[in-house]
């Protein structure tokens, strides 16, 4: 849409000579060109899907029944279904953890490796990265091993010591050992993103504030933190649309720690049983709706609330 | 100047920001089109893990798993030379389902054949995806199968797989740890128990006697027929009607026998199919393990086990030691579906496709597969086949053999994954002692009436 107006805008003073217009209509018809590739995988790979899923919550089709149409019977529903929203409320609590954990721990690790610049920084800056290039699913799976109340290090640890090893995968522990695996992952790439906004504050500021008298702690605390508020920003909205979509660290620690993760665990793991174990695609596809709506909410807020610090208006 | 800069910087960083957010929300909502996925993995007739060794006639598409199914299909394909088939790996259990109920939801891609176990034909067909046999002359291979077998792919009038094999269940144990405290193996249930207290009582808590899983669905269901329960009457004929009665009074022993083991630490609750379990098992944690007939290759498998340990199997312990009453848990059969394109060839080769004495003895050997064939069952070449491992015991003659012949068949639920789940869910709750075990049944009950009724069944 708004393509289509800006690139027809200058088309339109009349006075124009007729030979530019030709032009513009030339211009025009290959941006249109270039477009092309992009607007056909955009279409047929988003738009019409989301069209289709959407349409496919607006229906229901019950096991005995057949399919018919709802209205907003299946949103309703969701927004009234307990499993839902008890894997709404463990997901902001999750949150409500991992995103000032997360956004907090990169904030400090790129800090001081902005600070201090040896060559074991680079080295450490690297290996705070790494888990993000591990993929999730492995990462997952690597850590189900680790918190195996049989064959994991902690065991022998516990065993050495005489003590009774805690079940990580219990129903008590499972939040935290959830939480420990996206710290692990994510807070790497939160770093890098910080770490590079930081690189890129002109250097003639710290010798402002250093002339000034600041210590190095003040500088990071009145320079630089207000400087990087906008990224921020950005990897704390990053952080709580991921763990608002939280899924596959928990689909892949069920089969381990069953007693701990149902099949509603968090909604985007309802969404995904509902349709694939249970064929309630149309449930499903509104499942997801009524999750990417409390995610686009959320995301809103969060922006509303921090456009003062971040300096966005 | 300088403040500018920052802003414009805080712009984009707000653009890309809303940008990502709204391509992240679409991708939450990607996961629901899955059925457009399905096609491009699905089934086809030219992508075939196997050779056609006959050009220019009719293929049947066959998506399965078994161990013997790469050499029985090239058997099958060698000595037919009027049908082929293609066949395809699409994945074990839940994987294969998952794959098949996408597939059949989007109308494309799903195979003629596929392989399905007992307790999920229902689920299947209620999604109205599979092919009356009856239709195309299934009757005339019933006497080729056991009694229980049959009645497990019938519902109704109609008969909606083809048996293939079975899991009678016996209970596997260490004859070495009975001996060394002097305990005799158990016949029943309450025998069961009291060796239960025998074992922990002797090993200072060691050793226990078995492992309850929380997720041990196919294990529950088997013992639930056995106790005299049949938590779900449904039948093809009817397919709104359903009954489900989960929390009658054989239902709530057997939550009961087993939660109060857990209660009193005398079994495990370690979650089947785990390494923990395998671990335990194999270290001589558990001393017995209630398992079919197809767990005998997993035994000499399992995760460090003790070398010295000697492994017997013995008939499934009873509630009424004189009357025996035998059950199964597992084994597949081959069903068609309503995308195959001659549903009657397609039967046909189900029908057949372990017919031959050559597949039987492939589908033995090969797949380790206990097969629905009373033919094969009595056959002196089954009944004697001795088993290495378990000190050359004749597991067919002494246990496995007329247990499944014995076996009579049950009604399964029509929503399987679901059931599981809940099962798996309330089990675990009550393991956990914050429900008791009839509490468990209860809730059960109560959970998978609202799920039928949502999902448009009447309640008989």
């Amino acid at each position: 849409m708004s393509a289509s107006t800006a690139l027809e805008t200058p088309a339109r003073p009349p006075a124009t000579p007729k030979r530019g217009t030709t032009l513009e209509r030339k211009t025009a018809r290959f941006g249109w060109v270039f477009l092309a590739p992009f607007a056909v995988v955009f279409l047929v790979f988003l738009v019409l899907p989301l069209g289709y899923a959407f349409w496919m919550s607006l229906h229901t089709n019950t096991l005995a029944g057949g399919e018919q149409f709802a209205g907003l019977a299946n949103y309703t529903r969701a927004f009234t279904d307990e499993r839902f929203l008890s894997g709404l409320t463990r997901v902001g609590g999750f949150a409500l953890v991992f995103v000032p954990l997360q956004i907090g721990l990169a904030l400090v690790f790129a800090l001081i490796l902005d600070d201090v610049r040896t060559r074991l920084s680079r080295f450490t800056r690297l290996m705070i990265f790494a888990p993000y290039a591990i993929p999730g699913v492995i990462g997952a799976l690597m850590w189900g091993f680790l918190y195996s109340p049989s064959f994991g290090p902690l065991v022998g640890f516990f065993d050495f010591l005489n003590v009774q090893a805690p079940d990580l995968l219990s129903r008590d522990s499972i939040f935290w050992s959830l939480t420990n695996i996206v710290t692990w992952q994510w807070t790497g790439y939160y770093m890098i993103i910080i770490y590079a906004s930081l690189q890129s504050i002109d250097p003639s500021i710290y010798e402002a504030a250093r002339i000034d008298g600041a210590t190095r702690l003040q500088t990071a605390l009145q320079i630089k933190i207000p400087i990087v508020t906008s990224s921020l920003v950005l990897t704390g909205v990053f952080a709580l649309i991921g763990t608002l979509q939280f899924f596959t660290e928990p689909q892949v620690l069920a089969p381990l720690a069953g007693n701990a993760i149902d099949a509603a665990y968090t909604p985007n793991l309802y969404a995904y049983n509902l349709a694939f174990s249970y064929q309630q695609f149309n449930y499903a596809s509104a499942i997801s709706f009524a999750l990417g709506l409390m995610v686009f909410l959320a995301s809103i807020i969060f922006l509303i609330a921090t456009r003062r610090k971040s300096g966005l208006n | 100047m300088r403040k500018r800069k920052i802003q414009t910087k805080s712009l984009l960083a707000a653009g890309m920001t809303t940008t990502l957010a709204l391509a992240l929300v679409a991708c939450g909502g990607n996961d629901d089109d899955g059925g457009g996925g399905g096609e491009g993995a699905g089934a086809s007739k030219t992508n075939c893990a196997n050779d056609i060794k006959v050009q220019d006639v009719p293929v049947v598409t066959y998506w399965g798993w078994f161990e013997d199914t790469a050499q029985t299909v090239d058997l099958f394909n060698e000595s037919n030379d009027d049908v082929q088939i293609c066949w395809t790996n699409a994945g074990q259990g839940a994987d294969a389902y998952t794959k098949l109920s996408t597939s059949l939801q989007s109308n494309s891609g799903a195979p003629d054949i596929a392989q399905i176990e007992y307790d999920w034909l229902n689920s299947f067909l209620i999604q109205g995806g599979l092919v009356d046999m009856t239709e195309h002359g299934i009757e005339e291979y019933e006497d080729n199968f056991t009694a229980g077998a049959w009645r497990d792919v019938s519902s109704g009038d109609g008969v909606y797989a083809v048996p293939v094999d079975l899991g009678p269940v016996g209970m596997w144990y260490r004859q070495d740890i009975f001996d060394q405290h002097g305990i005799a193996v158990p016949t029943t249930w309450e025998e069961y128990a009291a060796a239960a207290q025998q074992l922990s009582a002797a090993t200072g808590g060691e050793t226990l006697i078995g492992n309850f899983a929380p997720n041990g669905q196919g294990q529950h269901y088997a013992f639930l027929d056995q106790a005299g329960a049949t938590p779900f009457d449904f039948d093809n004929g009817n397919p709104t009607d359903i009954s489900i009665n989960h929390n009658d009074d054989a239902s709530k022993k057997v939550f009961d026998y087993w939660i109060d083991l857990v209660d009193e630490d005398l079994v495990g609750t370690d979650q089947a199919w785990t390494p923990e379990f395998s671990t335990a098992l194999g270290t001589g944690k558990y001393a017995t393990a209630i398992y079919p007939v197809w767990y005998n290759i997993h035994i000499p498998a399992l995760e460090g086990a003790d070398s010295e340990a000697v492994w017997r199997a013995a008939p499934i312990p009873q509630w009424d030691g004189a009357e025996a009453r035998q059950v199964n848990w597992g084994g597949s059969t081959l069903a068609v579906t309503v995308q195959a394109d001659d549903a009657a060839l397609a039967t046909r080769v189900a029908a057949e496709l372990y017919e031959s004495q050559e597949t039987k003895e492939l589908g033995v050997e090969v797949g380790g597969l206990f097969l629905a064939y009373p033919e094969m069952i009595e056959s002196s070449y089954f009944q004697d086949r001795p088993y290495e491992f378990y000190g050359g015991q004749q597991l067919n003659k002494e246990i496995f053999g007329q247990a499944a012949l014995d076996y009579e068949g049950v009604t399964f639920s029509p929503f399987t994954q679901f059931y599981y789940d809940e099962s798996q869910r309330l089990l675990s709750e009550a393991i956990e002692g914050n429900i008791s075990a009839e509490e468990a049944a209860d809730e059960l009950q109560a959970s998978l009436e609202t799920y039928a009724t949502e999902q448009g069944f009447t309640l008989k």
